[in-house]
């Protein structure tokens, strides 16, 4: 799956009360979150982020409230995808159960600005800087939980499963 | 093995799992609020399901925006009293209801040795009995609800060693609070916290609570005690059913051994915007406030009411605060009635609230505007989590949120409980 979008860059620990606030959580229709999405730390992000876009962050991307809302924002917003030195545990098994991907890469985060334009192999896991013409690898997914980011999330991928 | 080991073990079919390993789990019980409930049961119908694996042990409580706050709000806990009646899950109702994670442990539902998944965060409560308790999505509770079972990443341990007596005023808030801000809030990232030494046996059951509440906050996957003298008598006569106790072998590994000397410890104080930006109290410096809650997941049981109503009675809270008090359940609600502290809150000139998460959040029962400043006994400082993204939130344990309602700035209770 090939991604390609500009980049949204933001520092370290951004919990999931600045991705979507609580005070938003008395609804949970993804299209009403992603209004909202990144309201407390970036005003504008609904006005400027555009379908393909990318969200570029430093470390513990996702801390905080358990809310599923966050990654539901984030991917209702049309943001494919985000980068990060690392993420909190639970936004990364909410991002990943609801097929929003998730890559984690130092370098890529250290080398890469506000605006840039990314282009990401997701089955590769490269990352290549468009602007800067670099590419870096981010680290591999174990094999389930390719599948599962494949088949669009856990629901599509365990359906099957389940007996009825 | 370690203690999360030995339950994540047990609940696999596994003789011995560990760290880093992906297993599948049956959980014991799964836990659901009317914030998460409706996404996880928009999900579970997706997945193409008709029952949930075991009503018996299926929790969901309204306790974030109830009783409703609005429209909205109301259609969503909605959503969940309906599925919950439909399917006979364990529901408690406005009026038997609590917060989530008081609640469960005073009904005996969470016990030792489970595998207990809750779609919040502060499930890790419960490690407080020696749980294995953690908190996931709501598509992760869908899964469990129909299936039982969840796959997990074995997690590494950190074991945190406390040492000597703690001062009058210092309990699990401090101690947790001072942890996350020697460590970081992802300074336990994906890991299990230990919590062990002379200082942890001797804190009492509600202390321990609100330290395995808060290891999320440092990014912990869990936060865990082992089962003591306290556990047992805090269980008994309270255990809906039985349980099996594990113990942590003597060659458990740790990937990190921590220790701190307690003796000297203050009572803390996390500034803005992160609970890790802890303070000891006579640090602070003069900071004045317009409000104070003393409640939440964290510190809303007997013992922080109790606390809290020891520095306040006989004393008003001052003219320019708002002393906001949230008993965490109704039984919690009654006792502190018994004992005569919601007396001692209301002739003071606080507000006692019915339960619920309201303000912690930024729900309702308290939301704070532009400029203002608010002491906390609530887990999150972060930008906008109380209300406007220009006000504040410092942290901090009962005792200092009722001491700094009576001076209206931020006090430690020493200063005036002479």
């Amino acid at each position: 799956m090939m991604l390609k979008g500009t980049v949204h860059k933001y520092g370290i620990n951004v919990d999931t009360d600045a991705i979507i606030p609580a005070r938003y959580l008395n609804v949970s229709e993804p299209e009403e979150l992603a209004l909202h999405c990144m309201e407390d730390i970036d005003i504008d992000f609904v006005k400027r982020v555009k379908p393909g876009d990318i969200i570029v962050a430093d470390t513990n991307f996702g801390c905080g409230s358990s809310r599923e809302h966050a990654p539901l924002a984030i991917k209702a917003a049309k943001v494919s995808c985000v980068i990060a030195k690392s993420f909190a545990r639970i936004f990364f098994r909410n991002a990943i159960n609801i097929g929003l991907p998730l890559l984690e890469s130092e370098d890529a985060v250290n080398n890469t600005e506000n605006g840039d334009v990314l282009e990401v192999d997701l089955s590769k896991g490269e990352i290549k800087n468009l602007t800067r013409n670099k590419i870096f690898i981010a680290k591999p997914y174990p094999d389930f939980m390719m599948k599962i980011i494949e088949a669009g999330g856990l629901v599509n991928y365990t359906r099957k499963s389940i007996v009825k | 093995m370690t203690l999360a080991e030995k339950i994540l073990a047990a609940h696999s079919g596994k003789k011995k799992v560990s760290p880093g390993e992906f297993i599948n789990v049956k959980v014991d019980l799964v836990l659901a609020n009317d914030i998460t409930a409706p996404i996880s049961i928009r999900e579970f119908g997706k997945l193409g399901a008709r029952k949930v694996f075991d009503p018996k042990k299926i929790v969901m409580v309204p306790d974030h925006f109830c009783p409703n706050k609005d429209i909205a709000s109301a259609e969503q806990a909605k959503i969940m009293r309906d599925f919950a009646h439909e399917h006979d899950l364990v529901y408690f109702e406005v009026g038997q209801m609590g917060i989530e994670h008081v609640l469960l442990p005073e009904q005996g539902l969470a016990l030792p040795g489970e595998v207990i998944i809750g779609a919040d965060s502060h499930t890790c409560t419960y490690g407080a009995l020696g749980a294995f308790s953690t908190g996931m999505g709501s598509t992760d509770i869908a899964m469990a609800m129909a299936t039982g079972e969840i796959w997990m990443k074995v997690p590494s341990s950190i074991k945190f060693i406390y040492r000597g007596k703690l001062g009058k005023w210092v309990g699990g808030k401090d101690l947790i609070l001072h942890t996350i801000g020697d460590i970081g809030v992802d300074g336990a990232l994906y890991s299990a916290m230990v919590f062990s030494g002379e200082t942890i046996d001797a804190l009492p059951m509600d202390g321990r609570f609100t330290m395995s509440n808060m290891a999320i906050e440092a990014g912990g996957k869990a936060g865990v005690f082992a089962y003591d003298k306290t556990t047992e008598k805090y269980l008994k006569g309270r255990a809906k059913h039985p349980c099996i106790v594990y113990k942590a072998d003597d060659d458990a590994e740790y990937i990190r051994t921590i220790e701190y000397d307690v003796s000297t410890l203050e009572p803390q104080v996390s500034f803005p915007h992160l609970p890790s930006n802890a303070k000891p109290v006579s640090k602070v410096g003069n900071i004045s406030i317009d409000q104070s809650v003393i409640g939440s997941c964290t510190n809303g049981r007997l013992d922080d009411l109790r606390l809290a109503a020891k520095v306040i009675k006989g004393r008003k809270i001052n003219s320019r605060v708002r002393c906001i008090v949230i008993p965490g359940t109704q039984q919690v609600y009654m006792d502190a009635l018994h004992e005569g502290l919601i007396e001692i809150f209301i002739t003071a000139g606080a507000v006692v609230s019915t339960p619920t998460c309201g303000p912690c959040l930024g729900g309702y029962m308290g939301i704070l505007a532009a400029g203002e400043r608010c002491i906390s006994t609530t887990n999150r400082n972060f930008v906008g989590r109380m209300g406007s993204t220009k006000s504040e939130i410092y942290l901090a344990n009962p005792a200092v949120a009722a001491a700094s309602a009576v001076t209206g700035r931020i006090t430690g209770p020493e200063e005036i409980c002479k």
